[in-house]
């Protein structure tokens, strides 16, 4: 059981969160998802700080954000996998 | 781990049980907080409870202003009370209302007086409570004598990941002992209020939380200049990782672990269904929601936060945990239960569940709160509209 640097709290999530102080731009991170016990890679593609999230996979504008396996937001700007996501690239579809 | 049966409480003449024993100055309106304050500096072992407002209210707004001043004077973590207002009508109706609990309460009003003839009279009195309350003892109580309120504030990710989550798995393991719960802050579970309502045990209480979180958004809707990018989720959140609405509330959802609420109850509404959890219309405002949950008489809260709230409240102790690990090292002096170690696996969530039962238990005991030791008492009354 080592020490994760990205939890993900469903295996339907498209971004995890990051849980080291910060994660290195380039850096091969290793992501621990909740819901299943399973442990996968995810490259950083900046230095993204502790809380942030990294996208999972290519996200193209008006797709859904999903975190603990819900809705959280639409994309309004492309992300592509190991990029920050964040408000610059994420809007909530509420207000 | 074995979940103790009981905490050491001060037993009430209504039969509940305190987890402080406070001898309160309440003024009934904003222009008798001057005397309250002087009375509460003449005595000591008594608090005054200083507030903005309580004149010219009328209707639903009027009505919570009484509903929070009397649940405040009845919460049994309150010994006795001295009420201090203006006139006599309306300090005479909060001063009738905290007595049905059986505890000593005495009213004072300051028209045809002044303010050092009350202050004199109130001093008299209060001094009487304060060292007849001072002989109170602990004694043993059954652990559903606690009523745990829960709010989480300055939220990011690490609370939706494992401080939320660890109020959850203490609600799990305490329910069953008979315990009363109680969660809030209607807009803030914004984006999540459909799975929310899905927690109400009956179908009366999810179509109830529905029309709560309903009537509260079409206000936040009607009120709003913008897109609330700085209110909703706030700075403080998104500097913490927070992206949307609906990512916090997922987050706070979190809070209520595996329970289903029996109730939704008003703003400062005592719960009268017995045991369990229940959902309470409060502003997401930490002050604010605190102060509504300690009158509908809860009296011990856990407050999960992610960057670093620091607030407490005069009668009720707010026991903090964060999973952040930053701001357990860089302020420590706010945080009394550190479950940042869910973050690294080296803690589950079973243990943290535990290090905060322990912890909990130890402040219903006596155990002063980081809050209480550092003087926090924010007081905040919600006021729903403007006065007459």
């Amino acid at each position: 059981m080592s020490r994760p640097d990205l939890i993900i709290h469903d295996e339907k999530d498209n971004v995890g969160v990051v849980v080291i102080e910060t994660t290195k731009k380039g850096q091969d991170c290793s992501a621990w998802i909740m819901e299943n016990d399973k442990t996968v890679k995810v490259p950083s593609t900046n230095d993204v700080p502790l809380g942030h999230k990294i996208a999972l996979k290519d996200l193209k504008v008006g797709d859904t954000i999903f975190k603990y396996g819900h809705d959280i937001g639409k994309v309004v700007k492309e992300i592509k996998k190991g990029e920050h996501v964040h408000v610059h690239n994420v809007k909530t579809k509420k207000w | 781990m074995e979940i103790p049966k009981s905490f050491l409480g001060y037993k009430r003449e209504n039969g509940r049980a305190g987890t402080r024993n406070h001898v309160i100055i309440l003024p009934v309106d904003d222009i008798s907080n001057a005397c309250a304050e002087a009375v509460a500096n003449n005595i000591k072992g008594t608090i005054a409870l200083p507030h903005s407002y309580g004149r010219l209210q009328f209707g639903a707004d009027l009505e919570l202003h009484f509903r929070t001043m009397i649940g405040t004077g009845r919460n049994p973590n309150v010994a006795a009370v001295i009420v201090i207002g203006i006139e006599p009508k309306w300090t005479k109706k909060i001063v009738d209302g905290i007595a049905e609990t059986g505890k000593p309460v005495e009213g004072f009003h300051i028209e045809r007086s002044g303010d050092i003839q009350t202050i004199m009279k109130a001093s008299k009195k209060a001094q009487e409570f304060s060292m007849w309350a001072s002989e109170k003892q602990r004694e043993e109580c059954p652990m559903s004598d606690l009523w745990i309120s829960v709010k989480c504030g300055e939220s990011d990710t690490t609370s939706g990941l494992a401080s939320n989550p660890t109020v959850g798995n203490l609600m799990d393991k305490l329910e069953p002992l008979g315990v009363h719960l109680c969660f809030g802050e209607t807009s803030e579970l914004t984006g999540a209020e459909q799975v929310c309502a899905k927690r109400g045990a009956t179908p009366e209480a999810q179509k109830k939380f529905m029309k709560t979180w309903s009537d509260y958004n079409d206000f936040i809707l009607k009120e709003a200049t913008d897109d609330l990018s700085e209110s909703q989720p706030t700075a403080g959140n998104i500097a913490g990782g927070l992206t949307t609405i609906e990512e916090k509330a997922f987050g706070n959802f979190q809070k209520i672990g595996s329970r289903k609420f029996i109730d939704v109850l008003e703003p400062a509404e005592e719960p009268k269904k017995g045991k369990g959890l229940y959902f309470m219309d409060t502003s997401s405002a930490a002050a604010e929601c605190v102060t509504l949950q300690a009158a509908g008489g809860f009296n011990i809260h856990l407050f999960p936060t992610g960057q670093g709230n620091i607030i407490g409240n005069p009668i009720e102790p707010v026991v903090k945990l964060t999973a952040n690990p930053l701001t357990a090292k860089l302020m420590s002096e706010h945080v009394d239960c550190d479950v940042s170690k869910i973050l690294s696996r080296e803690m589950n969530l079973d243990q943290a569940g535990d290090k905060l039962i322990e912890t909990t238990l130890k402040v219903a005991n006596g155990r002063l709160t980081c809050a209480e030791a550092l003087g926090h008492r924010e007081f905040v009354m919600t006021k729903l509209y403007r006065s007459a």
